[in-house]
């Protein structure tokens, strides 16, 4: 029971990465903007909320900073695509790969650097002490319990509030909604830099939080297993958030069958979570229509006014 | 303000000068960085531009780099034209060089030279397989080419890692994640013997899949099919071509060069499986396709500019202290404003006295 609760809390834990960054590039996505720079922005914000928190001692200046880095390097990657109209998965690579190199190149002085060790577990008052449930659940950093909460946010921002319906207008038909009036490529950026800034917390909470260490390639393709989770959420929000936890928890279950004792070499188990993210790819996508009617109809065509 | 202003026809002489306008941009963003970690600027980019050319020894060197790049890229690039986006070389890459090792370690002392032959096409198979694989999920499920590719590179370095750390050990090795070394006839040969240069045959190679690149994409009727389902895939619809062809096509042909690219890297220069096989070529070839305008001859210059930043890099790390992964730095700038100007090809800037309204 005890190894249990705490494989719930750890899948929690890891689901929190991805659910941050999915539900991102979910908000990108809505716009009509694909971002496959989600890998580089998780990297720069790891590096650069490391970076912070190690200065400033402050866990939350350090997600703070990661959100704001990423989400300038995704102003950039915006003002590309929406402005230029450059080939968004061009720019996207462009990004994954800058990021990539430049958090290495930054990175370099603070392999050897560790945080201070903190309790950071927030304890429900009283839920945090029921049997079980508690430690499996109630007793997690509380960005685990932000994850969740933006996930109701961002589904009632979406289906229920005006500016939602602009957003989702935007990215089904740019065209209507720039006749209707609507400033398609500011909303555009503003998503963008929204999502950036998403990936960038995800990313931070990596290094700050969950690691508390930096390494070169630390996000190990988290980003990208988030931009598939859009895909296998069918960009509603808590689908999202549900798939982040399923793929938190095999990627935690790979050190729960390693500590049970499992024989098997670790680089398999460690194979799963990329494995599980092509055969979820490969079910989900199988149904061509399901997809068509669920995507937003202008994902990554460009748009321009023709004024 | 300055505007920009859609142009009737793509500037040719842009599309040309884009280039050169990125890596220019690029130099200089790469001086202010050694200002910034204070180092000397000239002397950095020396490293990087000068030093790579300076010797017989460095030009050797710089063909070692630029045979995988040039060989990844040009997959890449009939890939891209066909708008099929295949981001795992590096993954087809590292079975390649997985499936070489497998047939380079089966020769005995008798072995003859013959074996180089079956190490690179084992080579090419193994990255057929990997990219096969993904147009088989694209082709049959509709599954993401991006997202299947990119998984399956760390899937494929994960089997990489399992074999050296476990099955194919050298027992004699004490323990380090490592094969045996290959014997002296599975590796491929220099291309100048007894000069203490470690250029190989490879470099012929890749010169060859260029002109067989040219030749498939502009003078045959596949090539020209597979040009049309990238650019206009509802007149490529209309015409009757299938793009499920070229999906394959594409995805096979890209598969075998970063196969043979592999091949060539784990027996020639490296001469063993190690878990640091995989070097990035297979990323950094995304920007050679790019840089080189997705042709074949283009390719061959913006490899050897890519390998020169490699080897940039490592000088740098090694007389200057800076980091190497400034290399990635310097690859990753150099495709984002490489994007940016590749605008001035369709789009001309003109100054205009108002803000012309409907812009937003």
């Amino acid at each position: 029971m005890e190894s249990i609760a705490l494989l719930v809390a750890a899948t929690l834990n890891a689901g929190t990465v991805l659910a941050f960054a999915s539900l991102g590039l979910l908000v990108n996505e809505r716009s009509g903007v694909v971002n496959l720079g989600a890998e580089g922005l998780m990297l720069v914000a790891a590096v650069a909320g490391f970076a912070v928190t190690l200065g400033s001692g402050s866990v939350w200046l350090g997600l703070l900073a990661g959100a704001g880095a990423a989400g300038l390097l995704a102003a950039v990657f915006g003002l590309l695509v929406i402005w230029l109209n450059t080939n968004q998965y061009a720019a996207g690579l462009a990004l994954s790969l800058f990021g990539s190199g430049f958090s290495a190149f930054v990175g370099v002085r603070f392999t050897q650097e560790r945080l201070p060790e903190r309790a950071h577990a927030f304890r429900v008052p009283l839920l945090a002490d029921i049997p079980f449930i508690g430690p499996a659940v109630f007793r997690q950093h509380p960005m685990v319990y932000g994850a969740i909460a933006l996930t109701f946010a961002l589904a009632w921002f979406l289906y229920k509030s005006r500016a939602g319906l602009v957003l989702r207008a935007v990215g089904e038909s740019p065209e209507s909604a720039h006749a209707l009036g609507y400033p398609v490529r500011r909303i555009r950026l503003g998503a963008v830099v929204v999502g950036g800034a998403l990936c960038g917390i995800a990313g931070a909470y990596i290094s700050v939080v969950y690691t508390q260490l930096w390494v070169e390639g630390i996000v190990a393709g988290k980003g990208w297993i988030a931009l598939a989770l859009t895909t296998f959420g069918t960009w509603r929000p808590t689908r999202v958030l549900l798939g982040a936890y399923l793929f938190g928890g095999v990627t935690m279950l790979q050190f729960h069958l390693q500590g049970a004792g499992v024989q098997i070499a670790s680089q398999w188990l460690t194979m799963l979570p990329y494995l599980a993210t092509i055969v979820v790819l490969v079910l989900i996508s199988r149904n061509a229509a399901f997809i068509r009617t669920n995507m937003p109809a202008s994902l990554g065509k460009p748009f321009s006014p023709g004024g | 303000m300055l505007r920009l202003e859609p142009r009737a026809e793509p500037g040719r002489l842009m599309s040309v000068l884009s280039p050169v306008l990125a890596l220019a941009t690029t130099v200089v963003l790469g001086a202010l960085l050694f200002v910034a970690v204070g180092k000397d600027p000239v002397r950095g980019l020396g490293l990087f531009f000068v030093e790579p050319i300076g010797s017989a020894y460095a030009l050797s060197e710089l063909a070692i780099k630029a045979t995988p790049l040039l060989l990844i890229a040009l997959g890449l690039a009939v890939c891209f034209r066909a708008n099929v986006w295949n981001i795992g070389a590096e993954g087809q890459f590292v079975v390649g060089a997985i499936a070489a090792g497998g047939v380079a370690m089966m020769a005995g002392p008798t072995t003859g030279r013959w074996i180089v032959v079956p190490i690179l096409l084992a080579g090419m198979l193994g990255g057929m397989v990997w990219a096969g694989l993904v147009a088989l999920l694209r082709d049959r499920a509709n599954a993401s080419e991006i997202l299947v590719s990119l998984m399956l590179v760390y899937v494929a370095e994960m089997l990489l890692e399992y074999l050296v750390y476990g099955p194919w050990k050298d027992p004699a090795g004490y323990n380090f994640p490592q094969t045996i070394t290959f014997l002296e006839a599975t590796r491929v040969p220099h291309l100048l013997p007894g000069t203490g240069q470690r250029a190989h045959i490879g470099l012929l190679l890749a010169l060859l899949a260029v002109a067989l690149c040219w030749l498939s994409l502009f003078r045959t009727y596949a090539g020209y099919q597979l040009q049309v389902v990238g650019l206009a895939p509802s007149a490529a619809r209309y015409a009757g071509f299938s793009s499920r062809r070229v999906l394959w096509l594409a995805m096979l042909g890209s598969g075998a060069a970063s196969g043979l690219a592999g091949a060539l890297e784990a027996a020639g220069p490296v001469g063993q499986l190690t878990p640091h096989i995989p070097a990035g070529y297979g990323f950094a070839g995304i920007i050679v396709a790019f840089v080189g305008r997705l042709h074949p001859v283009g390719i061959v210059f913006s490899s050897v500019l890519m390998s020169m930043f490699y080897l940039g890099g490592e000088l740098a790390q090694s007389r200057m202290g800076v980091p190497r992964s400034l290399t990635g730095v310097f690859q990753g700038v150099l495709l984002f404003t490489l994007l940016a100007c590749d605008t001035l090809i369709d789009h001309r800037l003109r100054w205009t006295r108002r803000s012309v309204p409907g812009g937003g």
